[in-house]
């Protein structure tokens, strides 16, 4: 109230809050937000909220478990990009449930931006961290405000295959993760994600569903086969491990209108199949899917 | 050098204001206000021109006047207040009247432009931050949007070919302050405000205020180019809502505009198509340019809404001011030219 009143300078302030006056430095002007929503639709108290609802999920569920944790910089931008899966993916809310509660850092999960067509899941996924993948976001919140966000190349790729395929890296779009990390002069680091697959196995698609309700795929989960509607939303409570691979820089300067493409997509491949090899790796020393 | 202006939309919260800041600098000699409607504030000593919806009197008047300078206040930007017909006429054959005049005349070296944030559009596939350059996602889909594109477009094309010439073109935000009434602010001094069920986009403001500085600085500065002109931040609907103290209406999502239609009808808010988009997705417009070029904003987003805010409670309390301006043309004209008056100048 005391701000607020010497802000608008009705009278002069006696106390010790100091009289401020409108139209000074950018940084001095009168900002009565009520909200903490950031300029990305994210908010703090809606991330502590989710956090504490998804704690038990994430601790006693997938007992998610991180190898790495330490390559992730504790201040700068950095791109973190992962292998997505499941039909309905945890991936993305695991990654940045334990990045946000390990390292106290917001994660902006970048994601199409089909997601803002819905009501109030679109708002949601804005409240929670979830940013329309654009080349334009990307480069503000990696390199203006040098935070960390989460990307999957595969896109709508690695959810949609069928479980038979699982832990096969698919295409990783047309590399444009690496031309964003470039430009944004970020280091890209690789997150292997492990139990992601299990949590809910695709059988198979059905197109036609998918496109009466104009989703991007829907398909038949084991999850509905044994739980029925609520397989939807249920996951299996497999055991998640997820392993921070080695930083990958590129020796290129930044802000660059343009990157040869041959060398966005080599580098693209080579984050790729680091990412395989680690995915690899993990299974060969996995003893049980439900229990690590 | 003296300057010589001309400022259209002259009878609108715009122009008119801007005259005002503009008459208190003694450089400029002769400033001349071309509207539809009589103004709505009092001038000093600038002279009212009456014109017609797609100013087909302008190349006279330019030509007579031999202005150097063109400040374009005339775009529609609310698509509530007038007919997609008249949109088109006032925005895009009255900017190419305009501009068309400016050039037959020769004398015309600067011409500063008031856009729309409405360029930018409000879409899905929208970055959450556009720029100066940043391309819409999308063709235009309202009339509004159409011809403001189409405007600036010819604005493009005059500047490209008059390399010599100072072409200013300021986007603005949604505008909010006492004297300017658009739909959105007309909604949110009601009791209930619309917004669409499932949705609280992010949408930018700036004050009244601020408009008129800016376009003030804009011709002082002479600055060229394309420039956004939004406070800094911006506030989800909710909280815009919240501060104004009004209640959302919430809309259904599939076709907001048809459960909207009796609502509109029966006074209650106005829903234009292009707040339809604007509730759903929001905008956020990139400020650093014009910052950079030295204009200092007075008021963030939630400034704006906050002290739009205090004058609806002092508005609440007082009611509407009952002394408005009232233009007298012979009045006017005798202040103006009648020997009878002793003028000082430059005190």
């Amino acid at each position: 109230m005391s701000t607020r009143r010497a802000a608008v300078g009705t009278k002069p302030s006696t106390g010790v809050v100091p009289l401020r006056r409108t139209g000074t430095a950018q940084s001095e002007l009168f900002d009565p937000r009520r909200s903490d929503v950031d300029e990305w639709g994210r908010s703090d108290r809606v991330r502590a909220f989710a956090r504490m609802l998804s704690n038990p999920v994430y601790a006693k569920w997938f007992r998610a478990e991180w190898e790495g944790l330490d390559r992730i910089p504790a201040t700068g931008g950095a791109l973190l990009v992962g292998n997505h899966a499941g039909a309905v993916p945890c991936d993305a809310p695991v990654v940045m449930h334990g990045i946000e509660t390990e390292l106290a850092r917001p994660v902006y999960g970048l994601a199409d931006y089909w997601f803002r067509t819905l009501p109030f899941i679109g708002t949601l996924w804005s409240r929670a961290g979830g940013v329309p993948a654009r080349p334009d976001n990307a480069y503000r919140i990696l390199h203006e405000q040098g935070q960390l966000a989460l990307v999957f190349p595969e896109g709508v790729k690695g959810p949609s295959k069928p479980y038979a395929e699982r832990y096969q890296l698919q295409r990783f779009g047309r590399g444009g993760f690496v031309e964003i990390a470039m430009r944004a002069g970020v280091p890209v680091l690789p997150i292997a994600i492990i139990g992601s697959e299990e949590t809910m196995p695709v059988l198979w698609q059905v197109p036609a569903v998918a496109q009466a309700l104009k989703l991007p795929y829907f398909p038949v989960t084991a999850n509905m086969v044994l739980l029925g509607p609520l397989g939807i939303v249920v996951p299996f409570p497999a055991k998640f491990r997820l392993r921070v691979l080695e930083p990958v820089t590129f020796d290129v300067p930044p802000d660059q209108d343009h990157y040869p493409k041959s060398r966005v997509m080599e580098e693209s491949e080579r984050v790729r199949s680091m990412l395989q090899e680690a995915l690899r790796d993990m299974l060969a020393e996995r003893r049980s899917i439900w229990f690590g | 050098m003296a300057r010589r202006v001309l400022v259209t939309g002259a009878d609108t919260f715009w122009g008119g204001r801007t005259i005002q800041a503009l008459e208190a600098d003694r450089t400029i000699d002769v400033i001349v206000g071309l509207g539809m409607e009589e103004p709505s504030v009092q001038w000093d000593r600038a002279e009212f021109v009456r014109a017609d919806q797609t100013y087909s009197i302008l190349s006279r008047l330019v030509r007579a006047t031999q202005v150097d300078t063109v400040v374009h206040t005339f775009l529609l930007v609310d698509s509530s207040l007038a007919s997609p017909r008249r949109m088109h006429e006032t925005n895009v054959i009255g900017t190419m009247n305009l501009l068309a005049a400016a050039e037959a005349s020769g004398s015309v070296r600067h011409v500063i432009v008031k856009s729309s944030g409405l360029v930018y559009g409000s879409s899905a596939r929208d970055p959450a931050t556009f720029d100066e350059e940043t391309p819409r996602a999308g063709r235009p889909r309202t009339e509004v949007e159409r011809s403001l594109v189409e405007a600036e477009g010819l604005v493009a094309d005059f500047a490209g070919e008059h390399p010599t010439a100072t072409v200013t073109v300021l986007r603005f935000a949604n505008v909010l302050g006492d004297e300017i009434v658009t739909s959105l602010s007309r909604n949110l001094s009601r009791p209930l405000c619309p917004s669409i069920l499932g949705f609280d986009p992010l949408v930018q403001f700036v004050h009244q205020h601020d408009v008129v500085r800016a376009l003030e600085f804009a011709f002082h500065q002479k600055v060229t180019g394309t420039f956004n002109v939004a406070g800094a931040g911006r506030l989800p609907w909710s909280e815009v809502a919240a501060i104004c103290g009004t209640r959302l209406l919430p809309l259904p999502p599939v076709r907001p505009d048809l459960a909207a239609a009796p609502l509109v009808r029966a006074g209650l808010f106005a829903f234009p198509p292009e707040l339809g988009t604007l509730l759903r997705y929001g905008r956020g417009m990139d400020t650093r340019r014009f910052s950079d070029a030295g204009f200092a904003y007075h008021y963030t987003s939630a400034g704006a809404v906050e002290a739009f805010a205090r004058q609806l409670r002092l508005r609440k309390n007082i009611g509407h001011p009952r002394h408005r301006y009232t233009y007298e043309h012979d009045v006017e004209q005798f202040f103006r030219h009648s020997p009878a008056v002793v003028r000082t100048p430059a005190r």
